[in-house]
């Protein structure tokens, strides 16, 4: 573990097509760059498993494939797409832009970098070969809650060893950026001055190196009752598989905030560089931010509600939870200011910051719902559910990614994207991604419960609408592979500003940014 | 310009046909209000909740919407440079707090009543299995398992679908009207959770711990549900099935379900 | 610059250790839980019952409370267990005696452990058992029956609104843990 020395790197990169400088490379653009591949592919592959979900979901009756693969299949399609989706894309994006937004040559910890992303692939690849194991894929549901889980085959113990690995590598992300953050910054870079994206990192990453370590002990619980003999969960032995809910929601809850407080920070980037007027309530938005990191840690039993709690315990669960909608209040509200009497233009980057505040929100909305307990017990393991996490995870954490690939890939690649083709994914994507999940509020609250392969005949139009919806938005996003490569490839030289007016370091440097970003610190006004 | 005329025109097309569609369709789409005075109390939370999440939504998506049609560079405008005023951040933090409390009120109350299961009059433990759930009468004396009825032709398309698919048990669990029933829930081997929509019950069904939940129904039917929390492969295939009746029906049916030896073997014993 | 790399050093190793700590709170969490139970009665472990004061060992003559006896076979498990009574009705603080009859059909000695629960939740901690065959696990012969004691009480200052109290056990068939832990003990034993 040392910090960028001189001697280290070459001033100029080795041939991108040298395997050799993908796999020793410590340049933080480098190891963004490998983030935001290996995220992309899981995506496809995340993509492909929840198209197989609503194939077999199109109409009902079973169809296509076996109900325990079926389950696999979304618990599968859900750590693919939390752990190896959103989480990668994050750091991927920490990687590129927070040394450039702070004012730093590199990120602190170069060579741990390096081996926080090269565990991912390995961790995925066992991950994803349980599906051939004796017994199938794990089928637990990513909850992964025992007794159930415990009935799974031979994959069980690879699917906590490759969910260690996906910590460990998280956990080795979020002290790059803590250590980064908090040493790297150019002089005059105070914290109340730094960009939102880096303060909601860093928000980010302290609740990453808080709870990745619970999920770790409490899947090791697992582990040691299923081949070692305790019994942790266990009632024979004293042990209560309810408290495996609450070690995991303990992780759990955080890690829902783990997935969309860097999509805060990207917004608040983009929303004011288009309305072309500073980010409105910067303060409220960094204490908004950290209200919301410490409320995620006392709300977690709202995820079980329905377990047979002591109504203490269900009353506090409610109340906590119901005050997380203050600070994301805030937050929208403050978005809206500073779009709010500016001039503003709705480049591809734009759009996607303006559906994500819309979706995000309706994600809101049926969050506050379900804080309701008594009515949660309506909702709690139905569509509605699925409904709603789906809104603040799709057009909520994955149109921030997207909106930041097309805000940033100028600054990248040194091309401006195709804003035709841009504007266009971003039509089919928001069409389709409410043609998926907004039915899901219909059949949930009529009654559907999730993680069933096949359902009554009176869910089966908005099924068969949601499914329909899938394959759009799945093709869609092919539309935005192939804009990324010809961005890569060719189109308009974008000058280093690249936007009008956007504020920030990283737009002080060339397009596309050379190797070693700020050699020399760079002056803060 | 052209992107907002375009924006507004895609938004409406996909509203409309989403609700013409399900118009169209005439699906359930809502929550039902049920058969219990709970459940009737959480519908009306539920759409309390929504209409107020709508209006919410109208003023916080309106005043965007119209900044996104009013302060647009294609018109001229040239930006403000306000960033912040400590009076309109701390109305906008006090609003939504004193409606949470408004709305946490009636919550508490609801629930308050599904936890009191004094006063009952009968008790059904609820036992679930992988996959079928098991009833027992506690005092009358009556106990049986309830399965999927639906054949397995019709689960493999082979054979046309009956009107409720994957929602008919062989035994269904018969309960009198008016009569406040409480539900002991476990389970034999993984966690279930037992759930009819319409009487707003839904428990989870842990192994090795009792759950408790009740409900009176005021109306004789058949209400149908299904397992709530996934137990394993066929997860999506154990259903639910309540009948309520007269009481004096269910009399009858405990007259002629009972068990004998077990029905003698429940006798109050005072010391 | 190497200062800085010391501090950067510094730092990431507090993080790292933060990390190790919070790995630990995890398993933490296993008694926090346990607490967090008794608090609020969710689960509540007799050996950890609080000794009642002498006033409160006072028999309420002037309330009646219904017991309900529960019983529950959890997966693979093969006794036939029931409760000698299905209902009593008792004075808070006073203690009763009651028992369980197991019998073993099978043709092999079998091992088994009870687990209590009660409802509704909040009558949980004022349940007290004094004796109890799920304090240890039970061990029954081929084809024998037993009869299993079981002495409790209910805390007077149990809630009033709280008229009727279920005490529902499972049973968990142990045989294989048992032996195991058994040879364990032979061994430690014979050192």
């Amino acid at each position: 573990m040392s910090t960028v020395a001189a001697g280290d790197h070459h001033d100029h990169p080795e041939s991108p097509y040298s395997i050799k400088r993908w796999l020793f490379t410590t340049n933080h653009k480098d190891i963004g760059t490998l983030y935001l591949w290996f995220s992309f592919i899981m995506f496809l592959i995340g993509g492909v498993m929840a198209l197989v979900i609503r194939t077999e979901l199109f109409q009902p009756g079973l169809q296509f494939v076996d109900p325990q693969f079926f389950n696999s299949m979304t618990t599968m399609h859900a750590i693919m797409m939390i752990f190896g989706v959103v989480m990668p894309a994050f750091t991927g994006l920490a990687n590129w832009l927070i040394p450039m937004m702070i004012g730093a040559p590199d990120m602190a910890l170069p060579r741990m970098n390096n081996w926080s992303f090269w565990i991912l692939p390995f961790a995925f690849a066992m991950m994803l070969s349980t599906l051939f194991m004796d017994g199938g894929g794990p089928a637990g549901g990513w909850t992964l809650y025992p007794p159930l889980t415990l009935q799974t085959g031979d994959a069980l113990p690879f699917v906590i060893l490759s969910m260690h690995f996906m910590g460990l590598s998280s956990i080795m992300g979020a002290i790059n950026v803590v250590a980064t953050v908090l040493n790297m910054r150019a002089p005059g870079m105070t914290l109340m001055k730094m960009p939102l994206f880096v303060w909601t990192w860093l928000i980010t990453a302290y609740l990453l190196i808080a709870v990745m370590p619970v999920l770790a002990g409490g899947i090791t619980m697992l582990l040691t009752d299923k081949y070692f003999g305790t019994s942790f969960f266990n009632a024979a032995g004293g042990g209560d598989p309810v408290m495996f809910q609450h070690i995991f929601w303990f992780f759990g809850h955080p890690e829902v905030y783990i997935l969309i407080l860097p999509s805060f920070g990207v917004v608040s980037s983009i929303i004011p560089t288009f309305a072309r007027k500073p980010l409105f309530g910067y303060a409220s938005m960094v204490y908004a931010t950290g209200a919301i990191a410490f409320l995620s840690f006392i709300v977690w039993a709202h995820h079980m509600f329905t377990v047979g709690m002591p109504l203490a315990g269900e009353l506090f669960f409610m109340f906590a939870t119901m005050l997380i909608a203050v600070p994301t209040g805030v937050k929208v509200f403050n978005w809206i200011a500073t779009m709010w009497r500016g001039s503003m233009t709705f480049e591809t980057p734009m759009l996607f910051a303006l559906g994500f505040i819309v979706m995000f929100s309706i994600g809101g909305f049926s969050g506050l719902m379900l804080a309701l307990a008594p009515v949660d017990f309506q909702y709690h393991d139905t569509y509605f559910v699925v409904a709603h996490f789906h809104y603040v995870l799709v057009p909520g954490s994955i149109f921030a990614i997207i909106a930041a690939v097309y805000y940033w890939l100028p600054k990248w690649c040194g091309n401006m994207y195709s804003e035709g083709l841009g504007k266009t994914h971003f039509w089919l994507s928001t069409i389709f991604v409410n043609l998926t999940f907004f039915p899901m509020h219909f059949v949930g609250l009529a009654g559907m419960p999730r993680r069933i392969p096949d359902y009554a005949l009176q869910f089966s139009d908005y099924n068969m609408m949601a499914t329909i919806g899938a394959f759009g938005f799945g093709l869609s996003q092919l539309l935005f592979l192939v804009l990324v490569i010809k961005a890569i490839r060719s189109g308009n030289k974008a000058t280093s500003q690249v936007w009008e007016d956007a504020e920030g370091l990283e737009w002080t440097l060339p397009s596309p940014a050379p190797y070693h970003s700020f050699s020399t610190p760079p002056a803060i006004k | 310009m052209f992107a907002i005329k375009r924006l507004n025109a895609w938004l409406g097309l996909a509203f409309i046909s989403v609700v013409s569609g399900s118009a169209f369709a005439g699906q359930p789409m809502n929550m039902t209000p049920g058969v219990t005075d709970i459940s009737a109390e959480v519908y009306d939370m539920h759409m309390i909740a929504f209409w107020l999440c709508v209006v919410i939504a109208v003023v916080v998506f309106g005043a965007m919407f119209y900044s996104i049609f009013a302060h647009r560079k294609s018109r001229g405008v040239t930006p403000a440079t306000f960033h912040e005023s400590t009076t309109i951040e701390a109305i906008w933090t006090i609003i939504p707090f004193v409606v949470l409390i408004a709305l946490s009120i009636p919550a508490t109350k609801t629930l308050i009543d599904m936890y009191d299961t004094s006063d009952y009059d009968l008790t059904v433990k609820i036992t679930g299995y992988q996959w079928l759930w098991h009833y027992e009468y506690v005092e009358d004396g009556v106990d049986f398992h309830s399965k999927l009825q639906t054949s397995i032709s019709q689960i493999n398309n082979d054979e046309e679908k009956g009107e409720n698919y994957l929602l008919e048990v062989d035994n269904e669990l018969v309960i009198p009207v008016g009569k406040k029933v409480r539900f002991l829930i476990t389970s034999n081997d993984v966690i279930h959770a037992w759930w009819v929509p319409d009487l707003a019950v839904k428990k989870d069904a842990v192994p090795g711990f009792i759950n408790e939940a009740w409900a009176r129904v005021n109306e004789p039917g058949i209400y149908r549900g299904q397992c709530a929390e996934l137990c394993g492969r066929h997860h999506g295939f154990m259903p639910v099935v309540v009948r309520a009746v007269p009481e004096a029906e269910y009399r009858q049916w405990v007259a002629a379900n009972a068990k004998p030896e077990s029905a003698t073997e429940y006798a109050v014993v005072s010391q | 610059m190497s200062d800085k790399t010391s501090k950067t050093t510094r730092g990431a190793t507090k993080l790292a250790l933060a990390a190790v700590f919070m790995f630990s709170f995890g398993y933490l969490l296993v008694p926090l839980y346990d607490v967090f139970c008794d608090l609020t009665g969710l689960r509540f472990t007799d050996e950890e019952a609080v000794a009642l004061s002498p006033q409160e060992l006072e028999e309420d003559t002037s309330r009646l409370v219904t017991i309900q006896f529960d019983v529950s076979m959890n997966q693979g498990m093969s006794w036939h267990v029931k409760p000698e009574m299905q209902v009593m009705e008792v004075h808070p603080g006073r203690v009763y005696t009651t028992f369980y009859s197991a019998s073993n059909r099978t043709v092999g000695e079998m091992v088994g452990q009870a687990v209590p629960s009660v409802a509704p939740i909040a009558a949980n901690k004022y349940l007290v058992k004094t004796e109890c065959f799920c304090f240890d696990n039970q061990t029954i012969a081929a084809g024998e029956t037993v009869n299993m004691p079981l002495s409790f009480m209910l805390n007077p200052r149990l809630p009033p609104n709280v008229n009727l109290v279920t005490l529902s056990y499972t049973f968990f068939d142990i045989t294989k843990n048992a032996s195991a832990e058994n040879q364990l003990d032979s061994v430690l034993a014979y050192k």
